[in-house]
Parts: C-alpha cells; sequence; structure tokens
C-alpha cells in the first residue's frame, strides 16, 4: 500500500509544466522579473536573445551552452530571468524580416543603459549608419566625440550587447579591412553580403 | 571546510617533520593556505545565484504536487503563481548555500496556509460551515484521502514525500518544532494507510 501511497502522490503532474510555462510568460509581460529570454535560430546560428523593461538588452550569438550563458547574464544583469519566447516577439519579427532581406531598419525599443557613456556614444553613432553602407573605427569614434579613441571604440564594439539590431558589422577598418568582429568575420561578411543583396 | 581541514593537516606535517622549525617556510606554507581559504569563502559568498529559470524547471513539478495535496488541483494553479511571484520577489535576497528547494517549497507551504485561512474564512461568512469533514469512504482517490487530513498532517505529508524535505525543513516551513514535525507526519501516514 505504501508503494501506492507515493506513486500517487509522486504521480506525474503535466499541468505543472504549464502553469510554469503561464508563470514564466506572466512575469515577463508584468515586468516582475527583469529580464526574459528565449533563443532565436537565425541563418548564422542560434541567438541568444533577452530583454527587460526598458527594451531589449542581449542579442548575441550563442556559440556556448545556453546554461553558462544564462549563468554570466545572472551573475551580471540580475537572477529575476524567465524564458519567455511572447515577450521576445517584437524583436523576433524584426529579425525574421531583416534576414529574409525585407527589413532595413530595427525600430523596436532597446535598453540603452546598459552601456557605459562611452560606449552608448560609439554605439549610438554606429546605430545611425545606414543600411547597406559602413563606417570605420575612427569614424564613429570621432562621431563618439573622440577622434583618436578608435582603439577604445574598437573594445566598444567587441562588447555590443546587441549584436545586429545595432549593426557593429557596418564599422570596417580604414584600410577597408574586415577589422574584428565578437562573432566571427564569416558572420561580419554574410551580413554585409546581406545588406548588399549579394545572398 | 576542507581547506581548513587541510590547513591543520599541513601545519601538522609541518610540526611533525620538523619543516616548522624553518619559520620562513611555516609562514609561506599559512600564506598560501590562508590565501585558498579567503578565495574559497569569497567565492562561496559571491557565487551568482543560478537564474530563475533554473529553480522554476527545477522546482515546478514539486511545488504544484505539494499544493495539490495541500489544497486540492483546483486551487493549486492560483497557489502555484503565487508561490513563483513570491519566489521571484525575493530570490535575490536568497542565501547562498540554503536550498532552493526547501526555500521554494516553504513559500508554497505557507501560500497553501494562506489559502486554507482564506476559504475558511470566507465559509464562515458564507454560513457553509457544514463543510464535508467527516473520513472518505474507503479505497477512495487518494486526493481525497490527503484532503480529509488535518492541515498540519497534510503538510507535513506533502513535504516529505512529494517535497523529500528532511524533518528540520519540514519543520521550519511549518513553524513547529521537529518532534511536532514527525508526530504530525505519523498521524497522517496512520490514517492514509488506513484508509488505503
Amino acid at each position: 500500500m505504501s508503494d501506492r501511497l507515493t506513486s500517487k502522490l509522486r504521480g506525474p503532474a503535466p499541468e505543472a509544466l504549464e502553469a510554469a510555462r503561464r508563470f514564466a510568460d506572466r512575469a515577463a509581460a508584468e515586468h516582475e522579473a527583469d529580464l526574459a529570454y528565449t533563443t532565436f535560430d537565425s541563418p548564422l546560428g542560434t541567438l541568444l536573445m533577452a530583454s527587460g523593461e526598458r527594451g531589449l538588452s542581449v542579442l548575441h550569438y550563442l556559440d556556448e551552452p545556453l546554461e553558462e550563458a544564462l549563468e554570466y547574464l545572472s551573475g551580471k544583469r540580475s537572477p529575476r530571468i524567465v524564458e519567455s519566447p511572447g515577450a521576445l516577439d517584437p524583436w523576433r519579427f524584426e529579425l525574421d524580416e531583416y534576414f529574409a532581406g525585407q527589413r532595413r531598419n530595427f525600430e523596436a525599443a532597446l535598453d540603452w543603459d546598459v552601456m557605459t557613456r562611452f560606449q552608448r556614444a560609439v554605439l549610438r553613432a554606429t546605430a545611425a549608419i545606414p543600411y547597406g553602407e559602413t563606417s570605420t573605427y575612427t569614424g564613429v569614434a570621432t562621431e563618439a566625440g573622440s577622434p583618436r579613441g578608435q582603439r577604445a571604440a574598437g573594445n566598444a564594439l567587441g562588447a555590443n550587447p546587441m549584436a545586429i539590431i545595432i549593426p557593429c558589422h557596418r564599422v570596417l577598418h580604414l584600410s577597408g579591412g574586415y577589422g574584428g568582429y565578437t562573432g566571427g568575420l564569416q558572420r561580419k561578411h554574410y551580413l554585409l553580403e546581406l545588406e548588399a543583396g549579394r545572398l | 571546510m576542507t581547506l581548513i581541514y587541510q590547513f591543520a593537516r599541513e601545519r601538522a606535517t609541518a610540526r611533525a617533520t620538523g619543516d616548522d622549525q624553518d619559520p620562513r617556510h611555516g609562514a609561506t606554507v599559512i600564506d598560501d593556505l590562508t590565501n585558498r581559504v579567503r578565495c574559497a569563502l569569497y567565492e562561496s559568498v559571491s557565487d551568482p545565484l543560478p537564474p530563475f529559470q533554473t529553480l522554476l524547471d527545477n522546482h515546478s513539478e514539486d511545488v504544484w504536487r505539494t499544493l495539490r495535496a495541500m489544497v486540492g488541483a483546483q486551487a493549486a494553479e492560483d497557489c502555484f503563481q503565487e508561490t513563483f511571484l513570491a519566489a521571484l520577489r525575493a530570490y535575490p535576497r536568497l542565501r547562498p548555500g540554503s536550498s532552493p528547494r526547501a526555500w521554494v517549497l516553504t513559500i508554497a507551504h505557507n501560500k497553501a496556509i494562506d489559502h486554507l485561512r482564506r476559504t475558511r474564512a470566507h465559509e464562515l461568512e458564507t454560513d457553509e460551515i457544514e463543510a464535508p469533514q467527516g473520513p472518505p469512504p474507503p479505497d477512495r482517490d487518494i486526493w481525497g484521502a490527503v484532503a480529509a487530513l488535518p492541515p498540519r498532517q497534510r503538510a507535513a505529508v506533502a513535504l516529505r514525500y512529494i517535497g523529500d524535505l528532511s524533518h528540520r525543513e519540514i519543520a521550519a516551513a511549518i513553524g513547529c518544532s521537529e518532534e511536532a514535525s514527525r508526530r504530525s507526519l505519523g498521524d497522517g501516514l496512520k490514517t492514509l494507510r488506513r484508509q488505503l
């Protein structure tokens, strides 16, 4: 009888999964959670995206295991993170359109507060580079108010918390070379080709 | 803890082998180990909490089952949402090293008790006192049998056999002595055995 008792007490509870999902979606929608995340399958591999009350604040290539990336976010931003694909819909729609070659500008809100002042200045200058065009490290450093800060600008771009949507791939070397790219130069190449209409 | 133990052992070895005579060696051993103890302590304090989603993934089933046992399947949903909302709000204050499982089940227990108090107050208001209190007919659904237990016995059974908590954790959750929690559990199990 005790077998029957505990097997029933511990029996499957499929309702729990649904209840947990409902909880995460609500916590995200009502901003009880500081961050809502989901993954996005792009032509460049899986992306991790996360947003909070002020807008999108994380978009990067998920080249490490998801758990690791989330642990990092938890320590660096806030542990109050839940999975809620629906919360990321505005940015998912835009990314889907972008990768289909049908969107040139991103409009959904971004959280610029997660950056330092200099990085924000550099990335705002980067966000102003039109689709299909490029600038240089010196160019965005100058726009950010420090014409000699191309190396610092390079670091700020390398730590871009929202790849693709803040188009750091549009920043090249003065010589015309690609320079660097945190996600790897192949991805930078892909994005530039996509925007040049050569894909 | 292991490091402190190792520290004592290395000190003892140094003394036994006469290495202790060399003050410089002794100092190095101590400095090195003190440093490592300090690092270990620092790491344990600054160890970041895992993302809340991990807690939700790992414990939502047990929370749901515990609530189902305590308040029934229908009210379990509301209590579940309240439990995890309270947990999410308090999460950054969860002490490192404490068991997240015991923590979240304690919150679930509190929400269930709140619910039971509310419904009882409601029943009093609406004069529906004659709620079925007698034992259910034998060999009925286990949830009926569990639901018929007095709240503390119900909580003890749920936290022990669904939540797998220790008696110390159960006592802390219910807010009674360990002895009282053992007694409640025993009484609850006796009744369940009789009825099933």
